[in-house]
C-alpha cells in the first residue's frame, strides 16, 4: 500500500492541524518520510527546554514556519542564585534568527534568560502579527525595551513580565506605557507586578480604559488603592487581578473599593496584596465565593484569624499561595471550606529566623491532605517533620503528583523519633505512582534514594540537598529512575563513581546540576572527552580546574545533553572540553 | 535491570567501561598534557596518583561512610603530598585594602578535608577552606597605616588629617610573592570559537545594562572568587565586632527561596518597622560594577559582616578583570604574561571601593558602620583611583550631618 500516495498532503496537514502536543507531532514524524515533511513543515508551537540543547539554525532548518517559541535558559537553581552572573542564556542569537526566519512568529516565552533592549526592539519591529510576549525570571532587560514592544506592537495581546528583573531608566520621553498608540485596543493580559518602579497612573488608566478585551491585570507594588478603584471601575470585565499596595486604612478608599469590587462579576483570580491593612480585606468578601486561584504569598502583613475568615469563603479555590503565617489552624479550616483545593504553595515568613515564628508545623498539611481530595500540587516550607506525617499525606493522596517538601534547616531529622525521614519520603513515592516531581529535605540516607529508584518510575525532576552518604544514592536514582529528565544536586557526598557508571543515562535527561558535591574534575574530563553529545559544563570560580589536581572536586557542574555541540558565549569561569584542540582526538 | 545495588556492582561497571581512560595509557596522555597548563606537576606524577586512585578504589575498605571516605583520604594524603610541588598561586593575587585591616594571610589552598574530618558529616565535604568569610576574618586587623573604622567613630579630625592613607584600597601583592605561574592559555577551557567583542558601555549616567554577548575573559590565573558565602550555618559566624548575637550565618541558595520574594518580605518589614532585634531577613544582592569589566556580578550583603569581608570577596571576584585588563592593551589574549610585567601591573594599579547610597550619590565604602553602610547601599562600583578623588570629602559631610 503506497501511503504517500494515497492521500493528498493537504487533508494530512489539517488532520494533524488537530495534535498540538508535541510528544504526539514527534510520534507522527517518525512514521514514514512524507509524514516527516508534512509535520515539520505544519508545526507551529515549539518548546525547547534548555536553549543550549540545539541552536537556531538546527530549529529553523527542520520548522521553518514556527509561530510560538518557548524557551528556556539557565537551570532551575538560578533562582536561587547557585548559577553565578554572566552564565550564558543569551537569548539574542534566537531573536535574530527568528527576525529573518520566522516573520510571522506570534508568541515568545522565555524562562530564565537574559534579553536585552536590542531584542526587545527587534522583536517589536520584526514580527508584524506579534502578540505573546512572556518573559519568566528574566533579566537583562529595561523600560527601554518595553517602550519598543509598546509602541511597535500593534497586535500585542499579552505582555507577562512574571519576577523577572527589569532595570528602570527614567526616560525624558515619558513613561513606557504611554509608548502604547492611542488607537491601539488589544491587550488581553498585563503582569507588571515584578515592577519597581513607579507606573504612570495616568497612562495606565488610559491603557486599561480603552481595551475591551483586558482580562488580567497584575499591578506593581507601586499602584495604591484609590487608583486600583479606578481602574476595576474602568475593567470590571476583569478576570485576574493582582492589587499594588495598600497599607493606609481610609475609609472613604475602602467605601470606594467596596464598589468597585463589587461591580467585577468575573473576578477569579486574585494576587499582590503587599503591605495590605488587614482591614481592608473585607472589600473582596463578595468576591471570595468564585475565587478559583488565590495567592497572599506577598500578604506579611495578614495574619491567621484574618487569613482563615477569608479563606473559609472560598469555597471553590483550587489554587492557593500563601504564607506560613496562616499556620496549622489555618490549614484546618482551609482543608474543612476548599473542597476543590488542587494546589498549595506555603512560604515562610521568615526563612532565616532561627527559631520559628508561627505555629505552622507537618500537622498543616496533614490536614490538608485529609480534608482536600484533589490536592495533588504541594510546596511545602516548616520546619519540623516526622516519617508518621509523611506516612499519612502519602496514603491520604495518592493522587499527588508535585511533592517539594522544604524544612528549613538542612539534615533535620524526624522530631519524633530522631531518626531520617527516608522511610517518610519513602512512602510517598511508593503511594503516589503518579508522582512527577519531588523535592527532598530534612536527615535523608542513601536508603531514600533507594525508594526513589524502586518505586520513582514516573519521576521527572528530583531536587536534592544535603542528603545521601555515598555514591550509591546518586546510582539508585540514575539506574532506577526511568523517566528522569532533570536532575538538581546540592551540597550531596556525591562523587565520581555513580557518574561515570551511568554516563549513558545523562544522555536521556535534559540536564543534571550538582554543586558542592564530590566531583572530581578528572571524572569531568573523562565525561566529556567520552560523551560527544552531553556538554559538561565545570563551573568554578576559583580558577582553572587544570591548576587544582584532578582529582580536586569541582564547584558546579552542570551537564546536559545537546546536538549544537559546545557554546561559544561561555563566561571565564565555565570551563569545559576544547572542540578545536590541536591534538584531536587520536 | 541492576541486580544488586552495591558499591562493587558500580566499581565493575565504571572499571569496565572507564579503564581504559583511568589508566590513561597512549594517547590519553596526551590529551592530559593539554589540559593541565601547570608547569608545577609532572604528568607521570599524575599518572601515577590516578593509578594510586584506581587501586584504592578497588580494595574493599569498612569504614563510616563506606569505601568513598577511604578513597577520599588516600587522594588527601597523595594531594598533601603534591601541595608541595605547586606554586603558591595566592601570592600572586590581587588584593583590595579595606581600611584598619592588613589584606588576609594567604594560605595555600587545600582541597580536600584533612582526613580527620571525615568523621562528621560535613555539609561541604570536599570544599577548600573559604578563608576571610566564614573563619577568622578578624585575625588580621592591625593598626597600619590604614584607618580603621574605629578610627573613624572616634572623631573626625583624625580622618581630616589622613585623608587618603596610603594604602586606602590599593591593590597589594603579599611580601612572600613568588614567580606566578605563567599565565597561558587553558586548552580545557570554552575559548574555542570566536571571540565576541563587547559593544562599549552605554556612557553617561545610565545604569549599564548588561549587553548580551559578553567578551571571553581572558584565561588567567584566578583567585577563588565568591558566590555569596556557602558556609555552614552550624559552624556560624566568626564575626566579633558586634555586641548583639551574631547573624545565623546563611547558605547560598537555602532555603530556596526566590530573590524576588526574598526582597519582597524584606521591603515589607523594614515598612512595618518591626525591631524585634531578630536577624535581618531576606538578602541582599546589589550589584557589583568596575570600570572596564565586561559583565557585572552581584553580592548578597548581608552574607558579610564586615567591611573586611566584603573586601575580600570582591578581591576574588574582580582580580581576573584586572588582569584581564592588561591582556586587553595589547598583549593579545592568548600570550603568556611575563613575569615582571604582572608584577608591574600589581604594584602599579589602584582602585577606590564605591557605593550608590539612596540619595544616588556615589560614597567612598568604609566610613560608616557596617549596617548603615548595607541599609543605604544600592549599588558597588570599583573605581578608578582617579575617578574617585573628591569623593572622600562629601563622605564626610554626610556622616557629619547625619550625627
Amino acid at each position: 500500500m503506497m501511503m504517500g500516495s494515497s492521500f493528498p498532503e493537504e487533508v494530512l496537514e489539517h488532520v494533524f492541524s488537530f495534535i498540538e502536543r508535541d510528544k504526539d507531532r514527534n510520534a507522527i514524524s517518525t512514521v514514514c518520510q512524507s509524514w516527516y515533511e508534512i509535520e515539520r513543515w505544519s508545526r507551529r508551537r515549539v518548546f525547547v527546554g534548555n536553549c543550549y540543547a540545539v541552536s537556531p539554525l538546527i530549529l529553523i532548518k527542520r520548522f521553518p514556519d514556527v509561530r510560538c517559541l518557548e524557551l528556556k535558559g539557565k537551570p532551575h537553581f538560578a533562582d536561587f542564585n547557585l548559577v553565578p552572573e554572566g552564565w550564558g542564556a543569551y537569548v539574542s542569537p534566537w531573536i535574530a534568527a527568528a527576525s529573518t526566519a520566522y516573520p510571522w512568529l506570534e508568541e515568545i516565552r522565555l524562562k530564565r534568560m537574559v534579553i536585552s533592549d536590542d531584542s526587545l526592539e527587534l522583536i517589536s519591529k520584526s514580527f508584524k502579527n506579534f502578540k505573546v510576549l512572556v518573559l519568566s525570571s528574566c533579566e537583562g532587560f529595561s523600560t527601554e525595551g518595553l517602550a519598543a514592544i509598546a509602541a511597535n506592537c500593534r497586535n500585542l495581546r499579552e505582555l507577562d513580565l512574571r519576577e523577572s528583573e527589569v532595570e528602570d531608566l527614567n526616560q525624558s520621553s515619558g513613561h513606557w506605557l504611554s509608548h502604547f498608540p492611542d488607537n491601539y485596543t488589544s491587550l488581553v493580559s498585563l503582569n507588571i507586578a515584578c515592577l519597581n518602579s513607579e507606573v504612570s497612573f495616568t497612562a495606565l488608566e488610559r491603557l486599561v480604559g480603552r481595551c475591551p478585551n483586558l482580562r488580567t491585570l497584575r499591578l506593581n507594588r507601586a499602584v495604591p488603592l484609590d487608583r486600583l478603584a479606578i481602574l476595576l471601575r474602568r475593567a470590571p470585565q476583569l478576570v485576574e487581578l493582582g492589587t499594588g499596595e495598600a497599607s493606609d486604612l481610609r475609609p472613604d478608599v475602602f467605601s470606594n473599593l467596596s464598589g468597585a469590587f463589587s461591580g467585577c462579576k468575573e473576578l477569579k483570580s486574585l494576587s499582590g496584596f503587599w503591605d495590605v491593612a488587614p482591614g481592608y480585606l473585607p472589600v473582596v468578601y463578595p468576591i471570595c465565593p468564585r475565587l478559583t486561584s488565590l495567592n497572599l504569598s506577598y500578604a506579611a502583613t495578614i495574619q491567621s484569624s484574618d487569613l482563615i475568615k477569608l479563606v473559609s469563603q472560598c469555597h471553590n479555590l483550587q489554587k492557593l499561595w500563601v504564607l506560613d503565617y496562616i499556620e496549622d489552624l489555618g490549614l484546618e479550616a482551609l482543608s474543612a471550606s476548599c473542597k476543590d483545593l488542587r494546589e498549595l504553595r506555603v512560604f515562610p515568613s521568615e526563612p532565616f529566623g532561627v527559631e520559628p515564628n508561627v505555629l505552622l508545623t507537618e500537622q498543616g498539611l496533614v490536614s490538608v491532605s485529609e480534608g482536600c481530595p484533589k490536592l495533588h500540587s504541594v510546596l511545602y516550607f516548616c520546619r519540623q517533620m516526622s516519617n508518621d506525617a509523611l506516612r499519612t499525606i502519602a496514603r491520604n493522596r495518592p493522587n499527588m503528583t508535585r511533592f517539594r517538601l522544604c524544612i528549613i534547616e538542612p539534615r533535620t531529622p524526624d522530631y519524633l523519633n530522631h531518626q531520617s525521614l527516608d522511610v517518610g519520603f519513602g512512602a510517598i513515592v511508593e503511594h503516589c505512582k503518579d508522582l512527577r516531581r519531588l523535592s527532598l529535605s530534612g536527615l535523608l540516607t542513601d536508603r531514600v534514594f533507594e525508594y526513589i529508584g524502586t518505586y520513582g518510575k514516573k519521576l521527572e525532576m528530583l531536587s536534592v540537598a544535603f542528603a545521601g552518604d555515598s555514591d550509591l544514592g546518586l546510582h539508585h536514582v540514575l539506574s532506577g529512575c526511568e523517566n528522569l529528565r532533570k536532575l538538581e544536586i546540592r551540597d550531596c557526598p556525591f562523587g565520581d563513581k555513580a557518574l561515570l557508571a551511568n554516563a549513558a543515562k545523562l544522555e536521556t535527561m535534559r540536564s543534571l546540576w550538582m554543586s558542592s558535591c564530590s566531583v572530581s574534575f578528572g571524572a569531568c574530563k573523562l565525561l566529556g572527552q567520552k560523551m560527544p553529545r552531553l556538554n559538561v559544563e565545570v563551573i568554578d570560580e576559583r580558577g582553572p580546574p587544570g591548576s587544582r589536581p584532578e582529582s580536586c572536586p569541582v564547584e558546579k557542574l552542570y551537564i546536559y545533553r545537546t546536538i549544537s555541540g559546545q557554546r561559544f558565549d561561555m563566561p571565564g569561569f565555565v570551563w569545559t572540553k576544547d572542540e578545536n584542540s590541536a591534538l584531536g582526538l587520536s | 535491570m541492576v541486580s544488586k545495588l552495591t558499591l562493587e556492582v558500580v566499581e565493575d561497571q565504571l572499571l569496565g567501561a572507564w579503564g581504559m581512560g583511568l589508566a590513561k595509557g597512549g594517547n590519553g596522555r596526551r590529551r592530559d598534557e593539554k589540559w593541565n597548563f601547570n608547569c608545577g606537576i609532572h604528568i607521570k606524577a599524575q599518572i601515577d596518583r590516578l593509578k594510586k586512585l584506581e587501586s584504592d578504589v578497588s580494595s574493599p575498605v569498612e569504614c563510616r561512610g563506606g569505601r568513598g571516605a577511604e578513597q577520599y583520604s588516600s587522594a588527601v594524603s597523595s594531594l598533601l603530598e603534591e601541595k608541595k610541588n605547586n606554586l603558591n598561586l595566592r601570592a600572586t593575587e590581587l588584593r583590595l585594602g579595606l581600611p584598619g585591616s592588613q589584606s588576609p594571610e594567604r594560605e595555600p589552598e587545600l582541597c580536600l578535608l584533612k582526613s580527620g574530618k571525615l568523621d562528621e558529616k560535613p555539609l561541604f565535604p570536599l570544599l577548600p577552606s573559604k578563608e576571610g568569610i566564614c573563619s577568622s576574618s578578624q585575625k588580621n586587623v592591625v593598626s597600619g597605616n590604614k584607618r580603621g573604622f574605629s578610627d573613624t567613630m572616634d572623631g573626625f579630625s583624625e580622618v581630616k588629617s589622613s585623608m587618603y592613607p596610603e594604602g586606602n584600597w590599593m591593590f597589594q601583592t603579599a611580601s612572600d610573592s613568588e614567580a606566578p605561574k605563567s599565565v597561558g592559555q587553558g586548552k580545557f577551557s570554552g575559548n574555542s570559537g570566536m571571540n565576541v567583542a563587547l559593544s562599549p558601555r552605554p556612557s553617561g549616567a545610565q545604569p549599564a545594562i548588561k549587553k548580551e554577548l559578553p567578551t571571553k575573559v581572558l584565561q588567567q590565573e584566578r583567585p577563588r572568587g565568591t558566590n555569596g558565602t556557602s558556609h555552614n550555618p552550624k559552624t556560624a559566624s566568626n564575626n566579633n565586632n558586634s555586641s548583639a548575637p551574631a547573624p545565623k550565618a546563611q547558605v547560598v541558595g537555602w532555603p530556596p527561596i526566590r530573590s524576588f520574594r526574598k526582597n519582597s518580605l524584606a521591603t515589607t518589614s523594614k515598612n512595618n518597622d518591626e525591631v524585634d532585634g531578630k536577624p535581618g531577613p531576606g538578602a541582599l544582592f546589589v550589584k557589583v560594577s568596575m570600570d572596564g569589566a565586561p559583565y557585572l556580578r552581584k553580592v548578597d550583603l548581608r552574607t558579610y559582616a564586615t567591611y573586611q569581608e566584603l573586601s575580600t570577596a570582591l578581591e576574588k571576584m574582580f582580580s581576573c578583570f584586572t588582569l584581564g585588563q592588561c591582556g586587553s592593551q595589547g598583549v593579545p589574549g592568548r600570550e603568556m604574561l611575563s613575569e615582571s610585567k604582572l608584577r608591574d601591573l600589581l604594584h602599579g594599579s589602584e582602585y577606590v571601593l564605591t557605593y550608590e547610597d539612596k540619595d544616588g550619590d556615589w560614597m567612598l565604602v568604609g566610613d560608616v558602620p557596617w549596617e548603615m553602610f548595607i541599609d543605604s547601599c544600592k549599588r558597588l562600583k570599583i573605581m578608578k583611583g582617579s575617578d574617585a578623588i573628591g569623593l572622600a570629602p562629601r563622605a564626610m559631610e554626610k556622616s557629619r550631618n547625619r550625627n
